[in-house]
Protein backbone atom coordinates (compact mmCIF):
# COMPACT_ATOMS: atom_id res chain seq x y z
CA UNK A 1 0.00 0.00 0.00
CA UNK A 2 1.12 3.31 -0.73
CA UNK A 3 1.47 5.81 2.30
CA UNK A 4 -1.51 6.22 4.29
CA UNK A 5 -1.39 9.71 6.21
CA UNK A 6 -3.92 9.70 8.15
CA UNK A 7 -2.92 12.74 9.73
CA UNK A 8 -3.08 14.60 6.90
CA UNK A 9 -6.32 13.48 6.17
CA UNK A 10 -7.69 14.36 9.61
CA UNK A 11 -6.57 17.63 9.58
CA UNK A 12 -8.53 17.97 6.37
CA UNK A 13 -11.57 17.17 8.93
CA UNK A 14 -12.01 20.43 11.00
CA UNK A 15 -14.95 18.72 12.94
CA UNK A 16 -12.60 16.20 14.32
CA UNK A 17 -11.38 18.41 16.66
CA UNK A 18 -14.44 18.98 18.79
CA UNK A 19 -14.80 17.89 22.16
CA UNK A 20 -17.59 15.87 23.49
CA UNK A 21 -18.68 16.47 27.32
CA UNK A 22 -14.91 17.54 28.05
CA UNK A 23 -13.42 14.59 25.65
CA UNK A 24 -11.86 14.90 22.47
CA UNK A 25 -15.08 13.55 19.67
CA UNK A 26 -14.43 10.24 18.83
CA UNK A 27 -17.12 9.96 15.84
CA UNK A 28 -17.56 6.60 15.18
CA UNK A 29 -21.42 6.84 13.61
CA UNK A 30 -19.99 6.45 10.25
CA UNK A 31 -22.78 4.62 8.95
CA UNK A 32 -25.21 7.45 9.67
CA UNK A 33 -23.32 10.03 8.21
CA UNK A 34 -19.63 11.03 7.30
CA UNK A 35 -17.94 14.51 7.95
CA UNK A 36 -17.15 16.58 5.63
CA UNK A 37 -13.05 17.59 4.50
CA UNK A 38 -12.75 21.22 3.96
CA UNK A 39 -12.67 21.16 0.61
CA UNK A 40 -16.01 19.92 0.67
CA UNK A 41 -17.20 22.94 3.66
CA UNK A 42 -14.90 25.43 0.87
CA UNK A 43 -16.89 24.22 -2.37
CA UNK A 44 -20.42 25.07 -0.69
CA UNK A 45 -19.10 28.37 0.36
CA UNK A 46 -17.56 29.27 -2.71
CA UNK A 47 -20.74 27.71 -4.39
CA UNK A 48 -22.99 30.96 -2.57
CA UNK A 49 -20.50 33.49 -3.13
CA UNK A 50 -19.58 33.14 -6.69
CA UNK A 51 -21.93 30.61 -9.26
CA UNK A 52 -25.48 30.40 -7.25
CA UNK A 53 -27.81 30.06 -10.00
CA UNK A 54 -30.80 27.86 -11.39
CA UNK A 55 -29.22 25.13 -13.75
CA UNK A 56 -30.37 24.04 -17.08
CA UNK A 57 -32.99 27.42 -17.46
CA UNK A 58 -31.32 30.26 -17.86
CA UNK A 59 -29.18 31.91 -21.02
CA UNK A 60 -27.20 34.15 -18.61
CA UNK A 61 -23.38 33.48 -17.35
CA UNK A 62 -24.13 32.56 -13.71
CA UNK A 63 -26.67 29.90 -14.95
CA UNK A 64 -24.28 28.78 -17.45
CA UNK A 65 -21.74 28.31 -14.76
CA UNK A 66 -23.89 26.65 -12.45
CA UNK A 67 -25.11 24.46 -14.97
CA UNK A 68 -21.27 23.43 -16.26
CA UNK A 69 -20.42 22.70 -12.54
CA UNK A 70 -23.49 20.68 -12.00
CA UNK A 71 -22.70 18.39 -14.95
CA UNK A 72 -18.85 18.45 -14.18
CA UNK A 73 -20.29 16.08 -11.23
CA UNK A 74 -22.60 13.94 -13.09
CA UNK A 75 -19.44 13.35 -15.30
CA UNK A 76 -16.98 12.50 -12.07
CA UNK A 77 -19.90 10.04 -10.47
CA UNK A 78 -19.85 8.29 -13.82
CA UNK A 79 -15.92 8.22 -13.65
CA UNK A 80 -16.17 7.10 -9.92
CA UNK A 81 -18.63 3.93 -10.90
CA UNK A 82 -17.12 3.23 -13.93
CA UNK A 83 -20.75 3.75 -16.03
CA UNK A 84 -20.63 4.01 -19.70
CA UNK A 85 -22.49 7.37 -20.35
CA UNK A 86 -23.11 10.38 -18.35
CA UNK A 87 -27.37 9.97 -18.79
CA UNK A 88 -27.32 7.09 -16.95
CA UNK A 89 -26.49 8.99 -13.57
CA UNK A 90 -29.71 10.55 -11.98
CA UNK A 91 -28.80 12.56 -9.42
CA UNK A 92 -31.36 12.32 -6.42
CA UNK A 93 -31.89 13.83 -3.04
CA UNK A 94 -30.32 10.20 -1.91
CA UNK A 95 -30.35 6.23 -1.54
CA UNK A 96 -33.76 6.52 -0.65
CA UNK A 97 -35.24 8.44 -3.07
CA UNK A 98 -33.65 6.15 -6.02
CA UNK A 99 -34.84 2.91 -4.50
CA UNK A 100 -38.35 4.71 -4.64
CA UNK A 101 -37.87 5.47 -8.13
CA UNK A 102 -37.01 2.38 -8.87
CA UNK A 103 -39.82 0.87 -7.15
CA UNK A 104 -41.84 3.48 -8.83
CA UNK A 105 -41.07 3.62 -12.84
CA UNK A 106 -39.87 0.17 -13.01
CA UNK A 107 -42.44 -1.09 -11.01
CA UNK A 108 -44.94 0.71 -13.28
CA UNK A 109 -43.22 -0.82 -16.72
CA UNK A 110 -41.91 -4.39 -15.91
CA UNK A 111 -43.35 -5.57 -12.91
CA UNK A 112 -47.05 -7.16 -12.82
CA UNK A 113 -49.58 -8.98 -11.21
CA UNK A 114 -48.24 -12.69 -10.52
CA UNK A 115 -44.76 -11.25 -10.78
CA UNK A 116 -42.19 -11.39 -7.74
CA UNK A 117 -39.31 -9.56 -5.99
CA UNK A 118 -36.87 -10.89 -4.17
CA UNK A 119 -35.08 -8.57 -1.28
CA UNK A 120 -33.35 -10.39 1.81
CA UNK A 121 -33.63 -10.66 5.42
CA UNK A 122 -30.58 -7.40 6.16
CA UNK A 123 -32.08 -4.98 4.38
CA UNK A 124 -32.64 -1.32 5.18
CA UNK A 125 -36.60 -0.76 6.09
CA UNK A 126 -35.43 2.05 2.71
CA UNK A 127 -35.16 -1.57 0.21
CA UNK A 128 -37.81 -3.47 1.97
CA UNK A 129 -40.85 -0.42 2.68
CA UNK A 130 -40.94 0.51 -1.41
CA UNK A 131 -40.97 -2.95 -2.54
CA UNK A 132 -43.95 -3.44 -0.18
CA UNK A 133 -45.98 -0.63 -1.17
CA UNK A 134 -45.38 -2.26 -4.89
CA UNK A 135 -46.41 -5.62 -3.87
CA UNK A 136 -49.85 -4.66 -2.29
CA UNK A 137 -50.14 -2.60 -5.11
CA UNK A 138 -50.30 -4.49 -7.73
CA UNK A 139 -50.05 -8.27 -6.64
CA UNK A 140 -47.22 -8.64 -6.59
CA UNK A 141 -44.83 -11.54 -4.11
CA UNK A 142 -42.16 -10.30 -2.02
CA UNK A 143 -39.53 -13.23 -1.16
CA UNK A 144 -36.65 -12.89 1.29
CA UNK A 145 -33.50 -14.21 1.17
CA UNK A 146 -32.64 -15.64 4.67
CA UNK A 147 -29.46 -15.34 6.73
CA UNK A 148 -27.23 -17.72 8.97
CA UNK A 149 -26.38 -16.80 12.76
CA UNK A 150 -23.21 -14.99 11.14
CA UNK A 151 -25.55 -12.46 9.52
CA UNK A 152 -24.48 -14.52 5.77
CA UNK A 153 -26.70 -14.89 2.52
CA UNK A 154 -28.39 -18.52 2.69
CA UNK A 155 -27.36 -18.19 -1.21
CA UNK A 156 -28.91 -21.72 -1.67
CA UNK A 157 -32.41 -20.51 -1.08
CA UNK A 158 -31.30 -17.36 -3.03
CA UNK A 159 -30.56 -20.18 -6.03
CA UNK A 160 -33.91 -21.94 -5.46
CA UNK A 161 -36.33 -18.38 -5.12
CA UNK A 162 -35.08 -17.74 -8.66
CA UNK A 163 -37.24 -18.49 -11.33
CA UNK A 164 -39.05 -16.42 -14.84
CA UNK A 165 -41.45 -14.58 -12.51
CA UNK A 166 -39.25 -12.83 -10.18
CA UNK A 167 -38.03 -9.24 -12.42
CA UNK A 168 -36.35 -7.60 -9.66
CA UNK A 169 -33.81 -8.87 -7.08
CA UNK A 170 -33.20 -5.60 -4.52
CA UNK A 171 -30.25 -6.23 -1.92
CA UNK A 172 -27.99 -4.68 -0.56
CA UNK A 173 -23.92 -4.36 -0.82
CA UNK A 174 -22.91 -3.56 2.54
CA UNK A 175 -25.37 -4.52 5.50
CA UNK A 176 -25.65 -1.34 7.50
CA UNK A 177 -26.47 -3.51 10.76
CA UNK A 178 -24.10 -6.33 10.66
CA UNK A 179 -21.42 -4.58 8.44
CA UNK A 180 -21.67 -8.39 5.74
CA UNK A 181 -20.22 -7.60 2.28
CA UNK A 182 -22.55 -9.68 -0.05
CA UNK A 183 -21.25 -11.18 -2.91
CA UNK A 184 -23.02 -8.99 -5.34
CA UNK A 185 -21.04 -9.79 -8.53
CA UNK A 186 -22.62 -13.37 -8.29
CA UNK A 187 -26.31 -12.43 -6.82
CA UNK A 188 -26.07 -10.30 -10.37
CA UNK A 189 -24.94 -13.20 -12.60
CA UNK A 190 -27.56 -15.82 -11.16
CA UNK A 191 -30.72 -13.22 -11.21
CA UNK A 192 -29.24 -12.19 -15.27
CA UNK A 193 -29.84 -15.82 -15.76
CA UNK A 194 -33.74 -15.29 -15.56
CA UNK A 195 -33.52 -11.96 -17.06
CA UNK A 196 -34.41 -10.45 -13.80
CA UNK A 197 -32.93 -6.75 -12.92
CA UNK A 198 -30.76 -5.90 -9.91
CA UNK A 199 -30.89 -2.94 -8.07
CA UNK A 200 -27.92 -2.90 -5.46
CA UNK A 201 -28.26 -0.55 -2.23
CA UNK A 202 -24.66 0.48 -2.02
CA UNK A 203 -24.87 3.44 0.83
CA UNK A 204 -22.93 1.68 2.60
CA UNK A 205 -20.36 0.59 0.28
CA UNK A 206 -19.81 3.46 -2.08
CA UNK A 207 -17.38 5.18 0.75
CA UNK A 208 -15.72 2.29 1.09
CA UNK A 209 -14.88 -0.04 -1.62
CA UNK A 210 -13.84 0.65 -5.32
CA UNK A 211 -17.17 0.09 -7.82
CA UNK A 212 -17.19 -0.62 -11.41
CA UNK A 213 -21.28 -0.91 -11.81
CA UNK A 214 -20.13 -2.11 -15.65
CA UNK A 215 -17.77 -5.05 -14.36
CA UNK A 216 -20.85 -6.02 -11.68
CA UNK A 217 -22.96 -5.40 -14.73
CA UNK A 218 -25.35 -4.03 -11.92
CA UNK A 219 -28.88 -2.77 -13.34
CA UNK A 220 -29.62 0.05 -10.97
CA UNK A 221 -26.92 1.26 -8.39
CA UNK A 222 -28.49 3.69 -5.69
CA UNK A 223 -25.98 6.04 -3.08
CA UNK A 224 -25.85 8.76 -1.10
CA UNK A 225 -23.80 11.74 -0.89
CA UNK A 226 -23.26 12.63 2.58
CA UNK A 227 -22.08 8.97 3.64
CA UNK A 228 -19.48 9.69 1.24
CA UNK A 229 -17.79 12.65 2.42
CA UNK A 230 -20.45 14.85 0.47
CA UNK A 231 -23.26 17.18 1.46
CA UNK A 232 -26.44 16.18 2.39
CA UNK A 233 -29.68 16.28 0.07
CA UNK A 234 -27.84 14.94 -2.51
CA UNK A 235 -28.00 11.07 -4.18
CA UNK A 236 -27.17 8.92 -7.20
CA UNK A 237 -29.20 6.63 -9.05
CA UNK A 238 -27.49 5.13 -11.47
CA UNK A 239 -29.36 2.53 -13.91
CA UNK A 240 -28.59 1.01 -17.01
CA UNK A 241 -30.01 3.15 -20.27
CA UNK A 242 -31.63 0.33 -21.34
CA UNK A 243 -34.10 0.23 -18.48
CA UNK A 244 -34.19 4.16 -17.15
CA UNK A 245 -35.01 4.25 -21.52
CA UNK A 246 -37.93 2.76 -20.85
CA UNK A 247 -39.41 3.00 -17.73
CA UNK A 248 -41.92 6.42 -17.71
CA UNK A 249 -40.97 9.51 -15.69
CA UNK A 250 -41.06 9.57 -11.97
CA UNK A 251 -42.92 12.83 -10.40
CA UNK A 252 -43.69 15.72 -12.98
CA UNK A 253 -42.39 19.12 -13.47
CA UNK A 254 -40.20 21.30 -14.45
CA UNK A 255 -37.06 20.06 -16.36
CA UNK A 256 -38.11 16.90 -17.26
CA UNK A 257 -40.21 18.07 -19.98
CA UNK A 258 -39.70 18.01 -23.20
CA UNK A 259 -42.67 20.17 -24.64
CA UNK A 260 -45.80 20.38 -22.76
CA UNK A 261 -49.45 21.77 -23.88
CA UNK A 262 -52.94 20.38 -22.00
CA UNK A 263 -53.04 17.90 -24.29
CA UNK A 264 -50.49 16.03 -24.13
CA UNK A 265 -46.45 16.79 -22.46
CA UNK A 266 -43.68 14.62 -23.81
CA UNK A 267 -40.51 14.47 -22.04
CA UNK A 268 -37.32 15.28 -21.64
CA UNK A 269 -34.14 12.85 -22.75
CA UNK A 270 -32.51 10.87 -19.94
CA UNK A 271 -30.94 12.03 -17.12
CA UNK A 272 -33.68 14.92 -17.13
CA UNK A 273 -36.81 12.99 -17.12
CA UNK A 274 -36.02 12.07 -13.73
CA UNK A 275 -34.96 14.94 -12.59
CA UNK A 276 -38.22 16.86 -12.20
CA UNK A 277 -37.83 20.29 -10.50
CA UNK A 278 -34.92 22.36 -8.87
CA UNK A 279 -32.46 19.77 -7.78
CA UNK A 280 -30.10 20.53 -4.35
CA UNK A 281 -27.45 22.29 -6.52
CA UNK A 282 -25.72 23.39 -4.21
CA UNK A 283 -24.98 19.86 -2.59
CA UNK A 284 -24.76 18.20 -6.24
CA UNK A 285 -21.88 20.41 -7.46
CA UNK A 286 -20.20 20.31 -4.10
CA UNK A 287 -20.67 16.15 -4.74
CA UNK A 288 -17.57 16.20 -7.05
CA UNK A 289 -16.00 17.98 -4.50
CA UNK A 290 -16.22 14.75 -2.32
CA UNK A 291 -15.70 12.50 -5.19
CA UNK A 292 -12.68 14.51 -5.91
CA UNK A 293 -11.03 14.07 -2.27
CA UNK A 294 -12.07 10.41 -2.02
CA UNK A 295 -10.18 9.98 -5.45
CA UNK A 296 -7.05 11.66 -4.20
CA UNK A 297 -6.95 9.57 -0.74
CA UNK A 298 -7.55 6.51 -3.43
CA UNK A 299 -10.73 3.92 -2.81
CA UNK A 300 -8.41 1.26 -2.80
CA UNK A 301 -6.34 2.67 -0.24
CA UNK A 302 -9.06 3.81 2.02
CA UNK A 303 -10.37 -0.36 1.47
CA UNK A 304 -6.94 -1.37 2.63
CA UNK A 305 -6.99 1.02 5.58
CA UNK A 306 -10.41 0.83 6.86
CA UNK A 307 -9.96 -3.43 6.91
CA UNK A 308 -6.88 -2.99 9.32
CA UNK A 309 -8.84 -1.66 11.26
CA UNK A 310 -11.45 -3.35 11.59
CA UNK A 311 -9.43 -6.15 11.97
CA UNK A 312 -7.78 -4.44 14.95
CA UNK A 313 -11.24 -3.36 16.63
CA UNK A 314 -12.93 -6.41 16.00
CA UNK A 315 -9.46 -7.94 18.02
CA UNK A 316 -9.61 -4.93 20.92
CA UNK A 317 -13.81 -5.38 21.58
CA UNK A 318 -13.24 -9.14 21.54
CA UNK A 319 -11.94 -8.77 24.76
CA UNK A 320 -13.98 -7.96 26.33
CA UNK A 321 -16.13 -10.89 28.35
CA UNK A 322 -20.18 -9.25 28.19
CA UNK A 323 -19.55 -8.19 24.74
CA UNK A 324 -21.31 -10.32 22.01
CA UNK A 325 -21.02 -9.31 18.37
CA UNK A 326 -24.19 -8.85 15.79
CA UNK A 327 -22.51 -10.32 12.57
CA UNK A 328 -19.84 -12.19 12.05
CA UNK A 329 -19.69 -12.81 8.31
CA UNK A 330 -16.40 -13.83 6.92
CA UNK A 331 -16.67 -10.60 4.62
CA UNK A 332 -17.01 -7.51 6.40
CA UNK A 333 -17.22 -3.68 5.75
CA UNK A 334 -16.75 -0.85 8.16
CA UNK A 335 -19.48 -1.94 10.43
CA UNK A 336 -19.10 -3.22 14.33
CA UNK A 337 -22.50 -4.28 15.99
CA UNK A 338 -22.51 -5.78 19.37
CA UNK A 339 -24.15 -5.87 22.65
CA UNK A 340 -23.05 -6.17 26.15
CA UNK A 341 -25.24 -8.89 27.61
CA UNK A 342 -27.93 -7.85 29.79
CA UNK A 343 -27.49 -4.16 29.01
CA UNK A 344 -29.89 -2.14 26.73
CA UNK A 345 -28.17 -0.80 23.91
CA UNK A 346 -29.56 2.88 24.56
CA UNK A 347 -27.61 2.68 28.22
CA UNK A 348 -24.53 1.92 26.31
CA UNK A 349 -24.96 4.45 23.97
CA UNK A 350 -25.21 7.34 26.69
CA UNK A 351 -22.76 6.07 28.85
CA UNK A 352 -20.13 6.16 25.47
CA UNK A 353 -21.42 9.59 24.48
CA UNK A 354 -21.04 10.76 27.82
CA UNK A 355 -17.25 9.48 26.97
CA UNK A 356 -17.32 11.72 24.10
CA UNK A 357 -17.67 8.14 21.72
CA UNK A 358 -20.26 8.68 18.98
CA UNK A 359 -22.20 5.57 18.09
CA UNK A 360 -25.29 4.89 16.90
CA UNK A 361 -27.84 2.51 18.81
CA UNK A 362 -31.31 1.01 18.21
CA UNK A 363 -32.86 -1.03 15.34
CA UNK A 364 -31.03 0.97 12.50
CA UNK A 365 -34.08 0.94 10.52
CA UNK A 366 -33.48 -3.08 10.16
CA UNK A 367 -36.49 -4.31 12.37
CA UNK A 368 -37.02 -7.59 10.53
CA UNK A 369 -33.18 -8.25 11.22
CA UNK A 370 -33.48 -7.63 15.12
CA UNK A 371 -36.70 -9.96 15.00
CA UNK A 372 -34.04 -12.61 13.41
CA UNK A 373 -31.97 -12.19 15.95
CA UNK A 374 -34.21 -12.00 18.86
CA UNK A 375 -32.73 -8.51 19.35
CA UNK A 376 -33.98 -5.14 20.20
CA UNK A 377 -31.01 -3.50 18.84
CA UNK A 378 -27.40 -3.53 18.54
CA UNK A 379 -24.82 -0.30 19.34
CA UNK A 380 -23.33 0.16 16.09
CA UNK A 381 -19.26 1.93 15.88
CA UNK A 382 -18.71 2.24 11.64
CA UNK A 383 -15.81 3.28 10.24
CA UNK A 384 -14.77 5.73 8.12
CA UNK A 385 -10.72 6.85 6.01
CA UNK A 386 -10.02 9.08 9.08
CA UNK A 387 -10.63 6.73 12.07
CA UNK A 388 -7.69 5.49 14.13
CA UNK A 389 -5.95 3.02 16.60
CA UNK A 390 -6.58 5.42 19.10
CA UNK A 391 -10.27 5.86 18.20
CA UNK A 392 -10.90 2.10 18.87
CA UNK A 393 -8.82 2.10 21.97
CA UNK A 394 -10.96 5.02 23.41
CA UNK A 395 -14.23 2.88 22.13
CA UNK A 396 -12.79 -0.33 23.67
CA UNK A 397 -12.15 1.89 27.38
CA UNK A 398 -15.34 3.45 26.87
CA UNK A 399 -17.46 0.41 26.38
CA UNK A 400 -15.66 -1.64 29.34
CA UNK A 401 -16.63 1.23 31.62
CA UNK A 402 -20.32 1.29 30.28
CA UNK A 403 -19.99 -2.73 31.19
CA UNK A 404 -19.07 -1.47 34.22
CA UNK A 405 -21.42 1.01 35.20
CA UNK A 406 -23.91 -1.06 33.53
CA UNK A 407 -23.81 -4.58 34.48
CA UNK B 1 -20.42 10.56 35.08
CA UNK B 2 -21.19 10.23 38.58
CA UNK B 3 -24.36 11.49 37.62
CA UNK B 4 -25.09 8.74 35.95
CA UNK B 5 -23.80 6.17 38.38
CA UNK B 6 -26.60 7.71 40.22
CA UNK B 7 -29.40 7.25 37.82
CA UNK B 8 -28.07 3.76 37.40
CA UNK B 9 -28.86 3.08 40.91
CA UNK B 10 -32.10 4.91 40.93
CA UNK B 11 -32.94 2.76 38.33
CA UNK B 12 -31.46 -0.74 39.71
CA UNK B 13 -33.37 0.16 43.76
CA UNK B 14 -36.81 0.80 41.73
CA UNK B 15 -39.50 -1.10 42.54
CA UNK B 16 -40.49 -3.61 40.67
CA UNK B 17 -44.03 -3.47 38.51
CA UNK B 18 -46.68 -5.66 39.16
CA UNK B 19 -45.93 -8.17 35.62
CA UNK B 20 -49.68 -7.88 34.78
CA UNK B 21 -48.18 -4.28 33.64
CA UNK B 22 -46.15 -4.67 31.34
CA UNK B 23 -48.46 -4.48 28.97
CA UNK B 24 -48.73 -2.77 25.55
CA UNK B 25 -51.01 -0.19 26.56
CA UNK B 26 -49.17 1.24 29.00
CA UNK B 27 -46.29 1.50 26.96
CA UNK B 28 -44.65 5.01 26.43
CA UNK B 29 -44.37 5.76 22.99
CA UNK B 30 -41.17 7.75 21.73
CA UNK B 31 -38.70 5.87 23.68
CA UNK B 32 -35.49 3.97 21.99
CA UNK B 33 -36.07 1.44 25.03
CA UNK B 34 -39.23 0.31 26.13
CA UNK B 35 -41.54 1.89 29.27
CA UNK B 36 -44.58 0.96 30.90
CA UNK B 37 -46.25 3.39 33.54
CA UNK B 38 -49.18 2.69 35.07
CA UNK B 39 -51.42 4.47 37.36
CA UNK B 40 -53.96 3.83 41.02
CA UNK B 41 -55.51 6.08 42.25
CA UNK B 42 -55.19 6.31 46.25
CA UNK B 43 -58.09 8.43 47.14
CA UNK B 44 -57.32 11.79 45.77
CA UNK B 45 -53.79 10.94 45.32
CA UNK B 46 -52.16 9.08 42.17
CA UNK B 47 -49.68 6.30 42.73
CA UNK B 48 -47.14 5.65 39.96
CA UNK B 49 -45.65 2.20 39.49
CA UNK B 50 -43.35 1.49 36.06
CA UNK B 51 -40.43 -0.14 34.43
CA UNK B 52 -38.34 -0.05 31.42
CA UNK B 53 -36.13 -2.21 29.87
CA UNK B 54 -33.06 0.29 29.72
CA UNK B 55 -31.79 1.18 32.94
CA UNK B 56 -31.20 4.51 32.65
CA UNK B 57 -34.39 5.01 31.07
CA UNK B 58 -35.60 2.79 34.23
CA UNK B 59 -33.50 5.23 36.64
CA UNK B 60 -35.12 8.76 34.98
CA UNK B 61 -38.52 7.21 35.69
CA UNK B 62 -37.54 6.60 39.26
CA UNK B 63 -36.67 10.15 39.38
CA UNK B 64 -40.31 11.13 38.20
CA UNK B 65 -41.64 8.59 40.75
CA UNK B 66 -39.90 9.46 43.85
CA UNK B 67 -40.94 13.48 43.02
CA UNK B 68 -44.75 12.63 41.78
CA UNK B 69 -46.47 9.72 42.86
CA UNK B 70 -48.59 9.66 46.18
CA UNK B 71 -48.91 13.63 45.43
CA UNK B 72 -52.52 14.73 44.65
CA UNK B 73 -53.88 14.92 41.24
CA UNK B 74 -53.75 18.50 41.50
CA UNK B 75 -50.07 19.22 42.25
CA UNK B 76 -49.11 16.41 39.36
CA UNK B 77 -51.20 18.46 36.98
CA UNK B 78 -49.88 21.62 37.59
CA UNK B 79 -45.92 20.49 38.96
CA UNK B 80 -43.58 22.67 37.19
CA UNK B 81 -40.55 20.17 36.90
CA UNK B 82 -37.77 22.76 36.94
CA UNK B 83 -35.14 20.71 38.99
CA UNK B 84 -34.49 18.29 35.95
CA UNK B 85 -32.79 21.65 34.49
CA UNK B 86 -31.29 22.22 37.83
CA UNK B 87 -29.60 18.97 37.87
CA UNK B 88 -28.61 19.37 35.04
CA UNK B 89 -30.62 16.49 33.12
CA UNK B 90 -31.74 19.24 30.30
CA UNK B 91 -30.82 17.21 27.31
CA UNK B 92 -33.22 14.47 28.54
CA UNK B 93 -36.16 17.12 28.54
CA UNK B 94 -35.84 17.95 24.97
CA UNK B 95 -38.54 16.63 22.85
CA UNK B 96 -36.69 14.70 20.30
CA UNK B 97 -34.24 12.40 22.75
CA UNK B 98 -34.70 9.25 22.28
CA UNK B 99 -35.19 8.26 26.27
CA UNK B 100 -39.05 9.99 26.56
CA UNK B 101 -39.10 11.26 29.33
CA UNK B 102 -40.95 14.76 28.03
CA UNK B 103 -43.67 11.44 26.91
CA UNK B 104 -43.24 10.21 30.50
CA UNK B 105 -43.88 13.45 32.01
CA UNK B 106 -46.52 14.36 29.48
CA UNK B 107 -48.82 10.77 30.65
CA UNK B 108 -48.00 11.01 34.24
CA UNK B 109 -49.89 14.26 33.80
CA UNK B 110 -52.49 12.55 31.61
CA UNK B 111 -53.38 9.86 34.47
CA UNK B 112 -53.42 12.64 36.91
CA UNK B 113 -55.44 14.31 35.00
CA UNK B 114 -57.81 11.95 34.54
CA UNK B 115 -58.56 11.45 38.28
CA UNK B 116 -58.54 15.36 38.52
CA UNK B 117 -61.64 14.74 36.20
CA UNK B 118 -63.49 12.18 37.75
Amino acid sequence: MTHYDINSIRADFPILKTKVNGHPLIYLDNGATTQKPSVVIDAISAYYTQINSNVHRGVHHLSQVATDAYEVTRNKIRAFINAAHEHEVILTNGTTHGINLVSTCFGKEFIHAGDEIIITAMEHHSNIVPWQMLCEEREVVLKIVPINDCGELDLDTYRSLLNERVKMVAITYVSNTLGTLNPIKEIIALAHQYDAAVLVDAAQAIQHIPIDVRALDVDFLAFSGHKMYGPTGVGVLYGKEKWLDRMPPYQGGGDMIKEVTFEKTTYNVLPFKFEAGTPNIEAGICLGAAVDYITTVGLTNIAQYETELLKYATTQLADIDELRFIGTAAEKCSVISFLLNGAHPYDVGVILDKLGVAVRTGHHCTQPLMDRFGIPGTVRASLAMYNTKEDIDALTVAVKRAAQMLL
Amino acid sequence: MAKYEYIIQLGKELSPMNEAYRRDDLLIKGCQSRVWLHADYDGDRVVFTADSDAIITKGLVSLMIKVLSGQTAADIVEADLYFIDAIGLKEHLSPTRANGLVAMVKQMKLYAMALAAR
